[in-house]
């Protein structure tokens, strides 16, 4: 449904905009790309883990912006919408698109994990803390995009979102600690303690870096156009109601000419 | 604010006492549990007592969802809702109140379901008082969470299916460390070994109740 032009123009993105998204875009792809031939063939293999220490120059950097980035950015962006100050809807717009991007990290972050966890402990999945913690994170992020997608009026959205994502932030620290003991009480000193990154050096470490640079570009970005993607949904939303209104007053407007005539 | 949380426990604890919900309904459901426990475990008694510290917290987290759901519900009929809203009673103190009732509620609630664990399941408690503690410390961190959220969905049709997926994943630092507090409890170990859990138990309390007192009031006005 095309809301009416006229009532409520298209919001539109500024030139300037469109072009920072667009350089963001492209740097990210050539990170990405660049990241990619060192990865697979440039830098040599590991002693210890052959070919699967390649892992290492992407899960890291994918790790960091969904269990710190895009979770901080969430939680700040929420609290900042909650302070009256402050509040307004772009804070909003950019929580629920951080937590959507972060999910797609978090996942990613799972799925690589798992992939080096099968040849390395021989398991797809252990209950080791950190796991733990980053599935917890995304159950939580899971639970607030459900809530997102409850209807409702765009502001009790925000606030009731503002607020769950306030909940979660408040709980992972809890969350953390509880895990990391449960384990390390549990057991001694885990074999599965993922000892990564022993003496790198050289190529590796830089690849290292440009990997962790590579996703956040594409973080970036992604959240950028989630964040657009926001904006047109919410005028999409007014023009429902716009476009219910006429509908409305057409009815009014047939049953007055009836009654006259 | 002490004078509003006495008025809305009393309230809500009157009407418990009246119609019975929990006592006829929650509490049953949460024996239930514990035999289908029981069934998925197998018969071996070693499996169950072993098992016993957890599966009692699962079985409480479950009471809690319904516990919390009954909570909302009593409010949600008749416009009570806006009627406590217009009523002048302090938001923090509404909070409060509302925590009291659904935790006294599972006070007796934990109570049954201990002693089904203990007669069902064969745990043998050497250290009593650090379950009481335990549970006690548990409880506040679960209503207050409990309550948080329950007025946070109050407004929303899907409540019913959508709060349990929220505070459940919030809720699971106090069943790791209602668990563990059990097993060390189990063990016949000494207060030291709980006491990080314990510490956490009151951390986690102590964040949710204030955080509580603080945001009630807004969160009320956007339900």
């Amino acid at each position: 449904m095309i809301p009416n032009r006229n009532v409520h123009p298209p919001p539109v993105q500024s030139p300037r905009a469109r072009w920072a998204v667009g350089i963001i875009g492209i740097t990210a792809v050539v990170a990405t790309a660049l990241t990619v031939w060192l990865g697979l063939w440039v830098t040599p293999p590991d002693q210890s883990q052959g070919d699967l220490v390649r892992l290492v120059y992407i899960h890291p950097g994918v790790a960091w912006v969904a269990l710190y980035l895009a979770f901080a950015l969430a939680a700040v962006s929420s609290l900042l919408y909650l302070w009256p100050r402050t509040r307004s809807m772009f804070w909003d717009r950019l929580a629920a698109a951080s937590v959507e991007v972060g999910v797609v990290f978090n996942v990613c972050t799972l799925i690589s994990g798992s992939i080096w966890g099968k040849p390395t402990w021989g398991v797809w999945w252990a209950w080791d803390a950190r796991l733990t913690s980053t599935a917890v994170l995304l159950v939580l992020f899971l639970g607030y995009l459900a809530l997102r997608r409850v209807p409702a009026e765009p502001d009790v959205r925000a606030k009731r979102s503002a607020f769950v994502a306030l909940f979660a932030a408040v709980d992972i620290p809890i969350v953390h600690f509880s895990v990391l003991w449960w384990r390390t009480l549990h057991q001694g000193a885990t074999v599965l303690n993922p000892n990564l990154s022993p003496t790198i050096h050289g190529s590796m470490a830089w690849t290292l870096l440009l990997g962790f640079v590579a996703v956040t570009l594409v973080f970036v970005w992604m959240l950028l156009v989630r964040y657009r993607i926001g904006v047109l949904e919410d005028y999409l939303g007014t023009g429902e109601l716009d476009v219910a209104l006429r509908e409305r007053q057409a009815e009014g407007a047939v049953t007055d000419e009836e009654e006259a005539a | 604010m002490w004078r509003d949380t006495v008025l809305v426990a009393g309230k809500d604890l009157r009407i418990e006492a009246r119609s019975k919900v929990a006592l006829s309904q929650v509490a049953p459901f949460g024996i239930v549990a514990l035999v289908l426990f029981a069934f998925a475990l197998g018969p071996d008694r070693g499996l169950m007592a072993k098992g016993a510290p957890g599966l009692f917290w699962v079985a409480v987290l479950f009471c809690t969802v319904l516990a919390v759901q009954r909570s909302v519900s009593v409010e949600s009929a008749d416009g009570a809702r806006d009627g406590l809203r217009l009523s002048g009673l302090d938001p923090a103190g509404l909070f409060l109140g509302k925590s009291a009732a659904v935790a006294a509620q599972l006070v007796v609630l934990e109570a049954v379901l201990a002693g089904g664990v203990i007669l069902l399941y064969g745990a043998k408690v050497e250290v009593p008082w650090l379950i009481v503690v335990s549970c006690l410390l548990g409880t506040v961190g679960l209503a207050a969470t409990g309550t948080l959220y329950g007025a946070l969905s109050a407004g929303i049709r899907v409540r019913e299916t959508l709060l349990p997926f929220l505070l459940l994943p919030i809720a699971a630092p106090v069943l790791l460390a209602g668990t563990r507090i059990w097993q060390a409890a189990m063990a016949g170990g000494t207060a030291s070994d709980g006491s990080p859990w314990l510490r956490l138990l009151v951390v986690f309390d102590a964040v949710y109740v204030a955080l509580g007192i603080v945001v009630y009031g807004p969160i009320q006005e956007s339900a």
